[in-house]
């Protein structure tokens, strides 16, 4: 799977309450959560970002909260993928488990710049920048997460064994 | 083969004899459970997955303790979609407002999460359960979801950090002054997807309330659990509680560690996080210019009888200063009862502070004690991430309930003996 989009660059320890607000957690619609996707750090992010973009960040990506409505926030303002020097524990396993693509490479973090055209391997973890025409490789996605990610997501991974173990 | 007490809980629940930092294992679940947050969107994954019926109902928790409560109507629609799947599953643990409490505070207290469980909440703060040696971690909404069904989760064995506290608690230092230095020295990241372990002669000696305390910002450094080996301090708390059988582990002499810490806390003040980051950690000495307009003293994190105790023990025969609003809010109903009954909730109102009904409240932003713009708290919550309890422009300062009470009074952030002096 290939992606290409334009870069929007955030810092180190973007937290989830930065992601999506508590106070828009009455709902879980992934539409609406859309609406104030980083609204903290950039009230006009939603307006800006084309499907397809890319969110670039510093270390500890999605920390805080366990919130799932966290990476759907993202998912939902149509962001193709979330490239971090590392992410938070519960972020990565949401992200896996709703099917958004994350990447993890610390050079990229540091050196890509806002703005950048980017095109990257899922697969592959090979992240392009037409802009300045480096190359970077990201960490590989581990195994498991990839079945996740093959299986489309956790609810299919789920439904799949627990049709296999006779339920129904 | 040696194996820290995570290595040993984890490895009890995948029958196997013995696991490593970094196998990839499928745990089977003592407990789980969703708030009114996360459980919605929980209960259409286990539909979607497949669901008919939760995989043990007494093994399941629906507890509605973050807008509730309901703050708005579409809280109301969240909180209304749990009640309907708890009486759909008959699950004996949904807890209606006048029994619900704070899920931390609750679960525990209840005897429902026990010493050598796994545990997974759809929740951060779920790690608290460490308090009580058990292997506790907070998960999205989907893994919940899934667990529902089958009663299992995946897990990547995580390497542990030890921590090993000596030397003597001074005055008025507990369980928050103590997690919120191991923070300012680790940082947010510090121990991210490791398993914390709580040591020493300090901890040996630390009350059941600050372990909680402790255990429950584990996540604050990144953590997947922050567990404390259980003694004759957790058994005590345990045993009249404990609605099923419980299994005490230990970490082994020569198990491995990433790294140890240890600290000597002899002579240390009580410790604050300032804004906008949990590792933003001072000593209170030096933050006494700064005036306030809030104190909250509550939440998963210190809202325990013992936490009430030590605040009303400074606000008593005080005001709170004119310009600040001091908000209360005991975690459970137990806890509100204990207050009662002890006086404390004579002391709270004589000093002008309000006490809220059981509710995770500002903690979060959701309602209770929002921040206008510009606005400050001393907040014993655990998070002062931008936007947290309100305005995108308010600030919140972490720090115990001794400090939060003391700062109540002065107007300004405060060390407990600034106002136990007058």
């Amino acid at each position: 799977m290939s992606i290409r989009g334009k870069t929007w660059k955030f810092g180190n320890d973007v937290d989830t309450d930065v992601i999506i607000p508590a106070r828009y957690l009455n709902t879980s619609d992934p539409e609406e959560l859309a609406r104030h996707c980083m609204e903290d750090a950039d009230p006009d992010f939603t307006r800006k970002v084309k499907p397809g973009d890319i969110i670039l960040a510093g270390k500890n990506f999605g920390c805080g909260s366990s919130r799932e409505h966290a990476p759907i926030a993202i998912q939902g303002a149509r962001i193709g993928l979330v490239i971090a020097e590392s992410f938070a524990r519960i972020f990565y396993r949401n992200a896996f488990n709703i099917g958004l693509p994350i990447l993890e490479s610390a050079q990229a973090a540091a050196e890509i710049r806002e703005g950048d055209e980017l095109e990257v391997d899922i697969e592959t973890g090979v992240i392009v920048d037409h802009t300045t025409q480096k190359r970077y490789q990201a960490k590989a996605i581990p195994p498991f997460m990839r079945e996740l990610l093959t299986a489309g997501g956790l609810v299919p991974y789920v439904r799949r064994q627990h049709q296999q173990k006779g339920g129904r | 083969m040696p194996m820290t007490i995570s290595e040993k809980i984890l490895a009890a629940h995948c029958g196997r004899s013995h696991v490593t930092p970094g196998d990839l294992i499928e745990a089977r679940l003592d407990f789980v459970f969703a708030n009114d947050i996360t459980a919605p969107m929980s209960i259409r994954v286990f539909n979607e997955a497949g669901g008919e019926r939760v995989f043990d109902p007494e093994r399941v928790a629906m507890i509605p303790d973050h807008f509730v409560p309901n703050k708005d109507i579409q809280s109301a629609m969240q909180a209304k979609e749990l009640r309907d799947f708890a009486v759909a599953q008959q699950l004996p643990h949904y807890f209606e407002v006048g029994r619900m409490g704070i899920e931390h505070v609750l679960l525990p207290e209840q005897g429902l999460v026990l010493p050598g469980d796994v545990i997974i909440g759809a929740d951060s703060h779920t790690c608290t359960y460490g308090a009580l040696g058990a292997f506790a971690t907070g998960v999205g909404s989907t893994d919940l979801g899934a667990a529902l069904v089958t009663g299992k989760t995946w897990f990547r064995v995580p390497e542990s950090i030890r921590f090993v506290y000596q030397g003597e608690r001074g005055a008025w230092i507990g369980g928050k002054d103590l997690i919120l230095y191991t923070i300012g020295r680790i940082g947010v990241d510090g121990a991210r997807y490791k398993a914390m372990e709580f040591t020493g002669p300090v901890i040996d000696r630390l009350p059941m309330s600050d372990r909680f305390t402790m255990s429950n910002m584990a996540i604050e450094a990144g953590a997947k659990v922050g567990i404390i080996a259980p003694d004759a301090i957790t058994e005590a708390y345990v045993k009249e509680r404990a609605k099923r059988l419980y299994t005490f582990h230990r970490s082994d002499a020569d198990a491995v560690y990433e790294a140890v810490h240890t600290w000597d806390i002899s002579g240390l003040e009580p410790q604050v996080a300032c804004p906008h980051l949990p590792e933003n950690v001072r000593g209170v000495s030096e933050l006494r210019n700064i005036r306030i307009d809030q104190a909250v003293i509550g939440s998963c994190t210190n809202g325990r009888i013992e936490d009430l105790r030590i605040a009303a023990s400074i606000l008593k025969g005080h005001k709170v200063a004119p310009h600040v609003r001091c908000i209360v809010i005991p975690g459970t109903p137990k806890v509100c009862r204990e207050a009662l009954a002890e006086g404390l909730y004579q002391i709270f109102m004589d000093a002008e502070a309000v006490i809220s009904t059981p509710s995770c409240g500002p903690c979060l932003g959701g309602y209770m004690g929002i921040l206008a713009e510009g606005e400050r708290a001393v907040s014993t919550t655990n998070r002062n991430f931008v936007g947290r309890m309100g305005h995108v422009q308010s600030e919140v300062y972490l720090a115990s309930p001794a400090v939060a009470a003391a700062s109540a009074v002065a107007g300004r952030i405060a060390h407990p003996d600034d106002v136990s002096a007058t």
